[in-house]
């Protein structure tokens, strides 16, 4: 039970750090599609880094420039020449799903730098919840302290405040003097800088090598994940990990042996996340109170 | 200085012509870069990647049949694109169309004549609208966003395809291979002369038939209205639910008409791995085209060329064919970042500016 709880957490980090940052950018009025490819770069470039310096932690460093920088990209195109949003980001995911299988060619198949676990004399060691609660890598309680930092400043300081407006109402909030563009790019990095987080942890700690395309999708169902929260960063946590289970339990399934062809198990989560947006958006109350008014129109001011 | 965006009063004509053309020529530029960063003479490099794949008669014909599905699915999401419904899941719907059209082959295999192809052709057009169906339905019904939903549904199809060519459907002759039967000769595409088949056909009269109904057809005005203008589409009564429907159906049956049709041409049977991404790539082919289904055609061919140019630098240069995505990845940011000059144009503030006429 113990390692099963472990296992969850470990495929529900991803998800939800990646989620977490794209929240931050469509709270700010900004749709990125691009979060797969700016993981899928993360991951190459965690897994890079990782393995030259022998030092998962400054793998993760460079996951999180590499996904700033991806991000960056669709900032310059959507913010400063007003492109579509929606093409901008897919056309990221093309990008960065081509080229990191370009530059990460020569890394198929390399072992892998692993991210160690946390270890404290006696907490750890706890029976059934030690390992649990003390025993994590850092991005496991970074994530959470992410959730709840990204609460905090969205919804308790005047920082927040303006994401929100400018998310809600780009047009006031320029008239009363805000920089809409200024704080966008600022969302958008943050976003960035998450989604290349949660791909460097793939690579890093769920399975410590570097595959084509290894993140299977996780970047849209990060995307799904803020429409099941509403937009709001507490349920987004509840979504991971509620997704992370679902995940797990086919996998477990398949270990069992249970009389199931593994590709309907695999295509499981896919499934979910259908049902998933069916079942959010079906109840208006819900997304259509908290959805960014002005989510993925593009702004230019008209001086 | 600053360099600041100033709306035009009204589209510039001849930018719309322009910005494909110049983002191409940025792509070719990136390109030498990227080579050069690879450690290949860049200009050698984008010799055999743009000019040798297109220098014989027979890689002309290569690049039309390569260029065929792209258009396709291209002219169906070009109409989708204009009317603001996100159909980014033709890959899906492209292989849907390939498994419904594969039904007769597989499983009816006592069928033996000539209308045969054509039901194939039938099914798989069906095969790609009933999987473009599903995105639409829960949007119409339930509001669910088409983006997410027909893009989780690429997924959902390619694991069933390669549940049924390793399982139910797999070819008891095959050595154990993960394949169908293969095809019957008389069950594959018709061919005019050379290599070229029908599918080719299927896209230019897709293309220009697409054109027609989008500039004088009844349907192509509401699609028009339903992008350019939402509230003024609704005023003049014009169903949001209806274009959805339409648009899905027909980009969904052109994606599984493509989908069958390298199947019985290129491919010949079923197998897990049907496209190298030509539904994502489809996309980049609709927005090169500027939405357009008769530039989708012209783009089209720009695309398959970066196909064929990977597969020649990788026999003659031995750099990856994964170059061909990367170009593809920034040529669709070029063409969206050029697209703004149709509508703004660049002004340096700071500097001071000749005016020949006033007011």
């Amino acid at each position: 039970m113990e390692t099963f709880i472990l296992t969850i957490i470990t495929a529900a980090t991803p998800l939800l750090i990646a989620a977490i940052g794209e929240l931050v950018v469509e709270r700010s009025g900004v749709l990125n599609l691009g979060v797969e490819g700016m993981m899928v770069m993360g991951a190459v470039s965690g897994f890079g880094a990782a393995l030259l310096t022998g030092w998962p932690l400054l793998g993760l460093v460079a996951a999180i420039l590499a996904g700033t920088l991806m991000a960056l990209i669709f900032g310059v195109l959507t913010l400063t020449f007003a492109a579509n949003q929606v093409a901008t980001g897919l056309a990221l995911t093309i990008f960065g799903l081509g080229l990191s299988g370009l530059v990460g060619e020569s890394l198929v198949g390399l072992p892998g730098a692993k991210l160690q676990p946390l270890y404290l004399p006696f907490l750890t060691d706890i029976p059934h919840v030690g390992r649990i609660l003390f025993g994590q890598d850092i991005v496991v309680y970074l994530s959470i302290a992410l959730v709840a930092g990204v609460s905090y400043v969205l919804f308790r300081t005047r920082l927040g405040l303006i994401i929100r407006a400018i998310g809600n109402n780009h047009d006031s909030a320029h008239a009363l003097g805000f920089d809409v563009v200024a704080a966008r790019y600022a969302c958008v990095a943050f976003g960035g800088a998450c989604a290349g987080l949660a791909g460097g942890y793939l690579s890093l700690a769920y399975t410590p090598q570097w595959v084509e395309n290894m993140t299977a999708g996780r970047g849209w169902i990060a995307l799904a994940l803020v429409v099941f929260a509403s937009w709001w960063p507490w349920r987004l946590a509840v979504g991971a990990y509620l997704f992370g289970t679902v995940m797990i339990l086919g996998l477990e399934a398949q270990a069992r042996g249970i009389d199931l062809p593994p590709q309907a198990l695999a295509a499981l989560p896919y499934l979910m996340t259908i049902l998933v947006l069916v079942l959010m958006s079906g109840t208006r109350i819900l997304t259509r109170a908290s959805a960014p008014a002005n989510l993925g129109q593009p702004f230019i001011p008209d001086r | 200085m600053q360099l600041i965006l100033e709306r035009r009063a009204e589209p510039s004509r001849l930018m719309a012509l322009l910005s494909p053309l110049l983002a191409i020529a940025l792509t070719v530029v990136t390109g030498a870069i990227i080579f050069a960063a690879l450690g290949f003479n860049p200009l050698r490099a984008l010799s055999v990647f743009f000019i040798e794949p297109l220098s014989a008669r027979w890689s002309l014909e290569h690049l039309a049949l390569k260029a065929a599905p792209l258009v396709l699915m291209a002219a169906g999401l070009c109409l989708c694109y204009r009317a603001n419904v996100w159909n980014i899941g033709a890959e899906g719907q492209f292989t849907m169309g390939a498994i419904a059209g594969s039904l007769i082959p597989v499983l009816l295999t006592q069928w033996q004549f000539p209308m045969v192809t054509v039901l194939m052709l039938a099914l798989g057009i069906i095969g790609g609208m009933v999987w473009g169906a599903i995105p639409a339905l829960l949007k119409n019904r339930f509001g669910a966003s088409e983006i997410l939903t027909s893009l989780m549904l690429v997924y959902v199809a390619q694991y069933f395809l390669d549940w049924l060519v390793r399982g139910p459907w797999r070819d008891p002759q095959g050595y154990n291979f993960p394949k169908t039967v293969s095809f019957d000769d008389w069950q594959l595409l018709p061919t005019f002369g050379g290599t070229l088949h029908l599918g080719v056909a299927f896209a230019i009269t897709a293309a220009i038939g697409l054109t027609f109904l989008l500039a004088k057809g009844m349907k192509g005005y509401e699609i028009r209205v339903a992008g350019l203008a939402p509230k003024a589409a609704r005023f003049a009564g014009f169903s949001r639910q209806g274009i959805v429907w339409f648009t899905f159906l027909l980009s969904g049956g052109l994606a599984g008409l493509a989908g069958i049709g390298e199947i019985m041409s290129t491919v010949g049977q079923l197998q897990p791995a049907i496209s190298p991404g030509y539904g994502f790539t489809a996309i980049i082919v609709a927005f090169l085209g500027r939405l357009n289904p008769v530039g989708a055609l012209i783009a089209g061919l720009a695309l398959a060329a970066t196909y064929l140019g990977g597969e020649e630098a990788q026999a003659a240069l031995g750099v990856s064919e994964k170059v061909s995505r990367v170009f593809q990845g920034v040529l669709l940011f070029y063409i969206l970042g050029c697209d703004m000059l149709v509508n703004y144009r660049i002004a340096l503030r700071g500097l001071p500016r000749l005016r020949l006429k006033t007011g």
